[in-house]
């Protein structure tokens, strides 16, 4: 299996995190995961809610010190 | 929402696009300022996409903006606000994104409402929008269609022109009224406080910063600092910003490689950006400023790491700046 894609937007604030993660997957294959890395609190909701609308899957999501890593699978319909 | 909602009942899929110019209100200050943290960051487009079951495209167009903020044919609103240019860049990015080949989408639909804004939706401006942006009868205004002329998309009978509206004006009330027939209980905020430009304040610090750097030009960061902190020019050759809580001290904190900063050791307070090319003397001035902002306000002596960019400081001793020495017009 190929590593995953990584992102990292610490430092950006919502909404650029969500259009360099829509730009990211633009580039990966249905099925392939991105992790993102990112500090502002608002991707909590704004990622999985971008995520939700074009069908990717938030495989995982974690807070460690006030970064936030998201685990996205890229939907068939990207 | 609406807009969307009224051609979608009719069997016309639909995606949104939303574009982000840099002064978009939403989102940036929530999560920068702490206190309203609490709050729920909801990017309202998503918000509507989601409600919807739509897609949303976001598309940064920080960088092609700058041309309609600065050069607006259509000129500015009460602010900076070039609303009317505005739109016609976005119905035109509009256009470029969803005609595309790999898109492929017919019409652009918008949720304009004749008479709803003074500046950039009323009837004369409609067609303005529609030519100079080039989408011409490829653009449909569900929400006050019948108050138009028939668009490509009604003569084609790809949207049923009986079934549109035409709301007018200022009154949203048929405009609720709808939404709760679609059974929303929820909506966005009406327009109008979405965009940073239409804030006199903000605006205010915008020209300020150009008037001091002698040119219009800005990037990103510039524009971004203007939301936050409290902004004094003490001196026309710089400009202090001020956190004024832990939010906007920790957003700030990000800047410290680029601006010469103070950070108060002795006691509580907020981090200052300084913007310009100071002398030590002035940096001392600063100090006295920023220290009236901290716990150490009444204190004999405060005492500060001024902080180079290139990382070395140095620690410096003031006394507070008594309130009253502290010019209103100073502030920006």
């Amino acid at each position: 299996m190929s590593e995953p894609a990584k992102l990292d937007v610490t430092g950006l604030l919502c909404p650029l995190p969500v259009i360099r993660t829509q730009d990211a997957i633009k580039h990966l294959a249905p099925g392939q995961h991105l992790h993102v890395i990112a500090s502002d609190p608002g991707t909590l909701h704004d990622i999985p809610a971008w995520c939700r609308v074009h069908g990717h899957q938030i495989r995982k999501t974690t807070t460690d010190d006030e970064i936030y890593t998201f685990v996205i699978c890229v939907g068939e319909d990207r | 929402m609406l807009a969307a909602k009224v051609v979608m009942q009719q069997g016309v899929h639909v995606e949104g696009v939303n574009f982000f110019t840099g002064f978009c209100v939403e989102g940036h200050t929530h999560a920068i300022r702490k206190k309203k943290q609490h709050k729920i960051k909801r990017n309202n487009a998503l918000w509507v996409a989601e409600q919807l079951g739509i897609k949303l495209h976001i598309v940064d167009v920080i960088d092609e903006y700058k041309d309609v903020l600065l050069n607006p044919k259509h000129g500015y609103g009460q602010n900076l606000n070039p609303c009317l240019d505005c739109k016609i860049f976005m119905v035109k990015k509009a256009q470029a994104w969803s005609f595309m080949e790999e898109h492929g989408f017919d019409f652009i639909i918008t949720g304009e409402v004749i008479g709803q804004r003074p500046k950039s939706q009323r009837k004369e401006t409609m067609p303005i929008i529609a030519r100079e942006s080039g989408v011409d009868d490829r653009l449909l205004r569900p929400l006050c269609a019948k108050h138009l002329p028939e668009t490509l998309p009604e003569r084609e009978g790809w949207v049923d022109r009986d079934k549109l509206y035409a709301f007018h004006g200022r009154n949203r009330k048929p405009q609720i009224a709808l939404a709760r027939e679609f059974g929303f209980s929820d909506w966005a905020q009406p327009a109008g406080g979405c965009c940073f430009l239409t804030d006199a304040q903000y605006s205010a610090k915008l020209v300020d910063l150009w008037n001091a750097r002698g040119s219009r030009e800005y990037e990103l960061d510039d524009i971004m600092l203007l939301k936050v902190g409290r902004h004094l020019r003490p001196s026309p050759n710089y400009k202090l910003i001020i956190g004024r809580e832990e939010g906007e001290n920790k957003y700030l904190q990000g800047y410290i490689k680029t601006f010469l900063s103070l950070i108060p050791t002795s006691h509580h307070g907020p981090l200052c950006l300084i913007d310009g090319q100071v002398s030590q003397a002035d940096v001392e001035f600063a100090a006295t400023i920023v220290a009236r902002f901290s716990q150490g306000r009444e204190a004999s002596r405060v005492t500060f790491d001024v902080r180079f960019p290139d990382g070395t400081t140095q620690a410096i001793t003031v006394a507070p700046m008594n309130e009253d020495n502290i010019a209103r017009d100073w502030y920006v």
